[in-house]
């Protein structure tokens, strides 16, 4: 049940180690700072459950971002009405992420390709648009769905358990223990291993084998006499609740659930992290949030004081140029040099940033001539 | 940052009755006496950061531009360089122009996307990796909103940019999150006065709304103040946010009987929705035997740009205007336009007042110490900042202070005179009791971030 | 009644308008079989088109007056336009109506561009996995709009209609109703019929042409047409190129209506991928259905009669609308068979 391969218990443990030491590589970054590295924990999570569904079986959903906000509704109501505690909050996040997978799926699973897309898309967008009007009384809308200290809990009043967080707002505790900064990023953190095990174990099952060869030939598979919608649904509903899980911990690490979580540029940012990293690999989708998520939150925050002081070893008039030729690139113009990334990476690593780093690796080996036919796929 | 955050966060559990005991008591707090017991200490850190989080990408990136200007702007004023613009007229000062307490001010950028998720993301990166003391700006009530409630939860005041909607100071307000910019209530009761003067008591009025938090609000506040002018409401209608096109929304105000269409749209909402309706003919209709009116409640320059002949004649309010004639709003005009060549708009002055009265405040209470900052923002008289006599009231942290009726200019010379004066609302009749709108700011002492 | 005539009138409107927007997307999403999520990008440059042909037309001559002072301390500039300087009247009525005149630049400037991409860019990637597509075109959109960004800024430019055309035209007089009983905007019946020109001459180059055929025959069959010795792939481009100067006509003659951004191909982006989609892949007579039918039934959802009954139904008319259809037909209106099912 629980076994895996040498090769993944191999990547398993390398992963971990990765994520666990974030503080420390990522401090060169200037990204090592709790709320920048729960998020990197969070996507992760995100990409990895998108990935399932659509690097195993090649339905591109345009609509996951719906799941995501679910799971962060669901856990700020599980605060604000049951418990300060996250595994409520987590647990329902998943299971209402995952019913509402089940409905969506249900319908959307109906058609394939570009009109697979669509639907799910046009579901996701329903439930933005209703969310952020008809829905205020449930969302809170614009401002987002906020806690506020004269909620019931009633889990905690009848346990007459204090919540933690001092004459404030009540935090997210983990039993007792506020989730807040580091705390926060270590249960992001270990879920997303979790996660990562879990999605290794469904690639390398008989069910990860059938979601495959409904991706490669699926006529072949119903004309073998396969029902491939329980498996598909499956597939959906699962990758459905990791998003669940992943809002839910956005609610964790920060109590607020806002219906921007659920546009359609949140959906489309989710397929590009994956298309990104690399669609159908493990750790592609992964990498592609990190990079995604470092460009939003590291390029976006640099300004011309920072650079100026950067190239202050420079003479005048050199460090003038440099900084007004690299100041298009950050701040306000951190889009224009993620779109560029998008473009050179699709044109110079085809397959995203894993394969095609496996590719060229494969390539250098090639030249030399001492592995002909390593790498690749 | 350092990494026993969670043993101080214990630390100041256990220490919860006796905080609360020695809030009670003033005279405990001598400088320095809590050094190191606040997030992002300033004396611990030896810098003074602020935050500045404004959409620079997405619709709103132009305004979030400008306020960032502002900011900029007012960091060069603290810091003693410059022609020290509205320091210059601002009452009561304490600033000296060496920094803040002494030490010069710095600054880091953010970019919210004007996207509640992304602006609690910079502003974490802000408190968490920057070491800011103070996090400012935004462009809708819903970054604000995410924003305040954020800071208050890590302990960080957070002074909001350009908000309009009632909750920012109403049924969101936090303990650490201070407004200087005005509400849709005061825009309604501010305008009117001036409405029944141009279109007399007796009018019908059509409400197209954005359909959410803020332009309910809106709505709701001049629905009040029209229908107690006399007016009569024939109909609210919502429309979607960012819709693009209202034809099908504009369509039925044609022959519903109504002689003023007021638009609660803000910024790309209006800037569609307005020349929309006037190509519609609505403006060259009589009804009722009147001349169709169409009203916009709430505006800003780059909005009245973005509209373009539209807004010719068109009644609105605005926080700041730079046509104002004080001796404030001409010093920050001047100091701003040599810095960047052009008036400043209200995003950048309500950006540049907010960072100036929160380093004032530091001034005066002699500590960072946010519980100490906020009761010296908290029921602060001023003047001379281009809006009148102000209060930071107390009770909500809404500045209160006189409002501007503005009308699209018919013959702008440039992009920067497209609105003209044409009122000024005292602030006796802007203000409201705070408790209408509910909330709650809890408590002074801070989180541990 | 009239609500209910004024609404039709109002979706036909939209309608033109959606299909007219979707229509470059389905010659290269529908017909190439490329996910281009660069089409809003397109549809954006097309409305700065007509910005940059105002904006070239009222260049002025700029002198300092050192002797004013303006109220924020600079001195006053002077200023003199150019093209009423050289043409006279002539020039003025250009200005006047430049949106009009701005398709003349609007069409080379949108081919070259459209030819630019496909050469340079999208013909790489038409044997490319769909996601190698999405992130290339938008990875391109994102550059484009911030080139944008770069020269014009982020505030909206409005763009004016020109002075004859402005106000209401008084539609019910022509359909033999009371005066005043049913007026609509001028610019939007232009709009209408500009369409609806424009998605015909599509229509009849597709159709009548040879190039249209073989184009057809292409999308049927690409191998079978390339072993007749056709060199499909330059009609290709072609094709590219066309949708792009669809695209950005249909950009720079909507500018009057809604005032362009960088970001404005964003919005439209997403619901020209769901008229295409509710179209049916590979249709064209589909995709100018699906738009006449979401223009339609979004502005009768928007009536308050109908939004007491159901709260919120305008907010999400067009998502449902996809839906249903999209359950009840399995490739849209008008799909063909095997596109873009895989």
């Amino acid at each position: 049940m629980f076994h895996l391969s040498r090769k993944d218990q191999v990547k398993l443990a390398i992963f971990a180690l990765v994520v666990v030491t974030m503080p420390i590589w990522l401090a060169p970054l200037g990204a090592a700072y709790p709320g920048l590295m729960q998020k990197f924990a969070i996507y992760a999570i995100f990409a990895i459950g998108f990935n399932i569904l659509f690097g195993l079986t090649g339905y591109l959903s345009f609509g996951h971002a719906a799941f995501l906000g679910v799971g962060s509704y669901t856990a700020v109501w599980s605060f604000k009405l049951l418990s300060m505690d996250i595994l409520p909050a987590l647990l329902f996040a998943v299971l209402v992420a995952g019913l509402f997978a089940l409905v969506i799926g249900f319908f959307s699973l109906r058609r394939t390709g570009i009109y697979f897309s669509i639907l799910t898309l046009a579901f996701a967008q329903m439930c933005y648009s209703l969310a952020y009007s008809v829905l205020t009384p449930i969302t809170n809308g614009e401002t987002g769905l906020l806690l506020a200290r004269d909620d019931p809990r009633v889990i905690d009043a009848a346990l007459g358990a204090g919540t933690v967080g001092g004459a404030g707002l009540p935090s997210p505790a983990l039993l007792g223990n506020s989730v807040t900064g580091y705390f926060g990023f270590y249960i992001c953190a270990a879920l997303l291993i979790l996660t990562f095990y879990i999605s290794q174990k469904i690639f390398a099952s008989p069910f990860g084998l059938a979601l495959r060869g409904i991706k490669s030939n699926q006529t072949r598979m119903i004309y073998t006499g396969f029902n491939i919608r329980p498996y598909m649904l499956a597939a959906f509903v699962i990758s459905g609740m990791f998003a669940g899980l992943a809002g839910g911990l956005l609610a964790v690490t920060d109590p607020i659930a806002g219906a921007e979580r659920m546009r359609w540029t949140e959906s489309g940012n989710i397929v590009l992290m994956t298309i990104l990293g690399g669609v159908g690999t493990l750790i592609g989708p992964v990498i592609g949030a990190w990079v995604i998520k470092y460009f939003e939150n590291i390029f976006s925050a640099i300004n011309k004081n920072m650079l100026n002081a950067t190239f202050d070893f420079l003479p005048d008039g050199m460090q003038n140029i440099a900084v007004t030729v690299l100041s298009k690139f950050v701040g306000e113009g951190w889009h224009l040099t993620l779109g560029l990334l998008f473009v050179l990476i699709v044109v110079f690593l085809p397959g995203g940033l894993v394969e095609g780093y496996l590719k060229l690796v494969a390539r250098l080996r090639r030249g030399r001539g001492t592995k002909p036919e390593a790498g690749g796929k | 940052m350092s990494k026993l955050i969670m043993n101080r966060r214990g630390l100041l559990r256990t220490m919860g009755a006796g905080a609360a005991a020695t809030l009670a008591s003033p005279m405990f707090f001598t400088r320095g006496a809590w050094a190191n017991n606040y997030c992002n200490d300033p004396t611990a850190s030896g810098k003074i950061v602020f935050g500045f989080n404004v959409p620079q990408t997405g619709t709103y990136a132009e305004e979030g531009l400008e306020q960032l200007k502002g900011y900029q702007l007012a960091v060069k004023h603290i810091n003693g360089e410059g022609d020290g613009g509205l320091l210059k007229t601002f009452k009561p000062l304490a600033l000296e122009g060496n920094g803040v307490l002494g030490r010069k001010v710095e600054f880091v950028t953010g970019d919210t996307q004007t996207n509640t998720d992304a602006a609690r993301d910079g502003a974490r990166r802000m408190i968490e990796r920057d070491g800011a003391i103070m996090v400012t700006g935004c462009v809708t009530t819903g970054e604000a909103v995410a924003q305040q409630a954020l800071c208050h939860e890590l302990g960080v005041i957070y002074m909001s940019g350009l908000t309009h909607g009632n909750d920012t100071t109403g049924k969101d307000k936090r303990r650490y999150g201070f407004r200087h910019f005005f509400n849709a209530h005061q825009s309604g009761v501010a305008i009117a006065p001036i409405l029944g003067q141009e279109y007399g008591n007796d009018r019908r009025a059509y409400h197209l709304t954005a359909d959410y938090n803020w332009g309910w609000t809106q709505e709701e506040s001049i629905k009040a103040a029209t229908e107690a002018l006399g007016w009569e409401t024939v109909a609210t209608v919502r429309t979607p946010l960012g819709l693009g096109d209202y034809s099908q929304y504009l369509t039925p105000v044609l022959n519903s009987g109504a002689d003023v269409l007021i638009l609660n749209h803000y910024g790309h909402d209006m800037v569609n929705s307005l020349p929309q309706a006037v190509q519609f003919g609505l403006r060259e209709r009589q009804a009722n035997g009147k001349q169709f009116e169409i009203i916009v409640p709430m505006f800003s320059e780059l909005m009245a740009v973005g509209a373009g002949d539209a807004v010719k004649g068109i009644i609105g309010t605005q926080n700041w205007n730079w046509q104002l004639e004080d001796e404030g709003s001409k010093a920050f005009t001047q100091s701003y336009g040599a810095e960047y060549g052009e008036p400043p708009s209200q995003s950048a002055h309500t950006g540049y007042v907010q960072a100036i009265l929160y380093a004032d405040a530091v001034q005066r209470a002699g500590s960072f110490y946010p519980p100490e900052v906020i009761k010296a923002l908290e029921e602060f008289e001023f003047d001379g900042m281009g809006n009148g006599p102000t209060l930071y009231r107390g009770d909500d942290h809404q500045c209160i202070k006189e409002v501007l009726v503005v009308r699209g200019n018919e013959n702008p010379t440039s992009r920067f005179d497209v609105l003209n004066v044409v009122g000024k609302t005292p602030r006796d009749e802007v203000t409201y009791d705070p408790a209408i709108f509910g909330g709650e700011l809890g408590p002074y002492e801070p989180n541990q971030c | 009644m009239n609500t209910i005539l004024a609404q039709l009138l109002n979706g036909l409107d939209k309608g033109a308008a959606y299909a007219l927007i979707a229509l470059g997307l389905t010659l290269v999403f529908g017909t190439l079989g490329v996910v281009n999520f660069a089409h809003g990008a397109l549809f954006m440059l097309g409305c700065f088109c007509a910005v940059a042909f105002r904006y070239l037309l009222t260049i002025e001559t700029v002198s300092v007056d050192p002797t004013q002072l303006s109220p924020w301390g600079q001195p006053v500039q002077v200023r003199t336009p150019l093209v009423q300087d050289w043409l006279g009247d002539f020039g003025a009525l250009m200005v006047d109506y430049s949106v009009p005149f701005s398709i003349l630049l609007t069409v080379p400037v949108m081919l070259v561009i459209g030819i630019a991409m496909e050469r340079g860019l999208i013909r790489h990637f038409y044997k490319r996995t769909h996601a190698e597509q999405i992130l290339v075109t938008f990875g391109l959109a994102i550059v484009l709009g911030e080139l944008v960004k770069s020269v014009f800024g982020p505030n909206p430019w409005p763009q004016p209609i020109p002075s004859d055309l402005r106000g209401a035209a008084d539609i019910g007089i022509w359909l033999g109703m009371e005066p005043r009983s049913l007026t609509y905007p001028m610019w939007r019946v232009i709009y209408l019929l500009f369409s609806l020109a424009v998605i015909g001459g599509v229509f009849a180059f597709l159709r009548f042409t040879t190039f249209g055929m073989v184009v057809r025959a292409g999308m049927a069959d690409r191998e079978a047409v390339g072993l007749l010795g056709i060199n499909i792939d330059r009609r290709f481009t072609v094709v590219f190129g066309l949708a792009a100067v669809v695209a950005g006509v249909a950009g720079a003659m909507y500018t009057p209506l809604l005032a362009p951004n960088y970001h404005i191909g964003m919005d439209f982006l997403v619901l020209s991928f769901v008229v295409v989609v509710v179209g049916g892949m590979g249709s064209l007579p589909g995709a100018v259905l699906a738009g006449f039918l979401l223009g339609i039934l979004q502005s009768f959802a928007s009536m308050t009669q109908i939004k007491t009954f159901l709260p919120g139904i305008d907010q999400v008319i067009v998502y449902l609308v996809a839906v249903v259809v999209l359950l009840v037909r399995p490739r849209g209106l008008l799909g063909r068979r095997g596109v873009m099912e895989g």
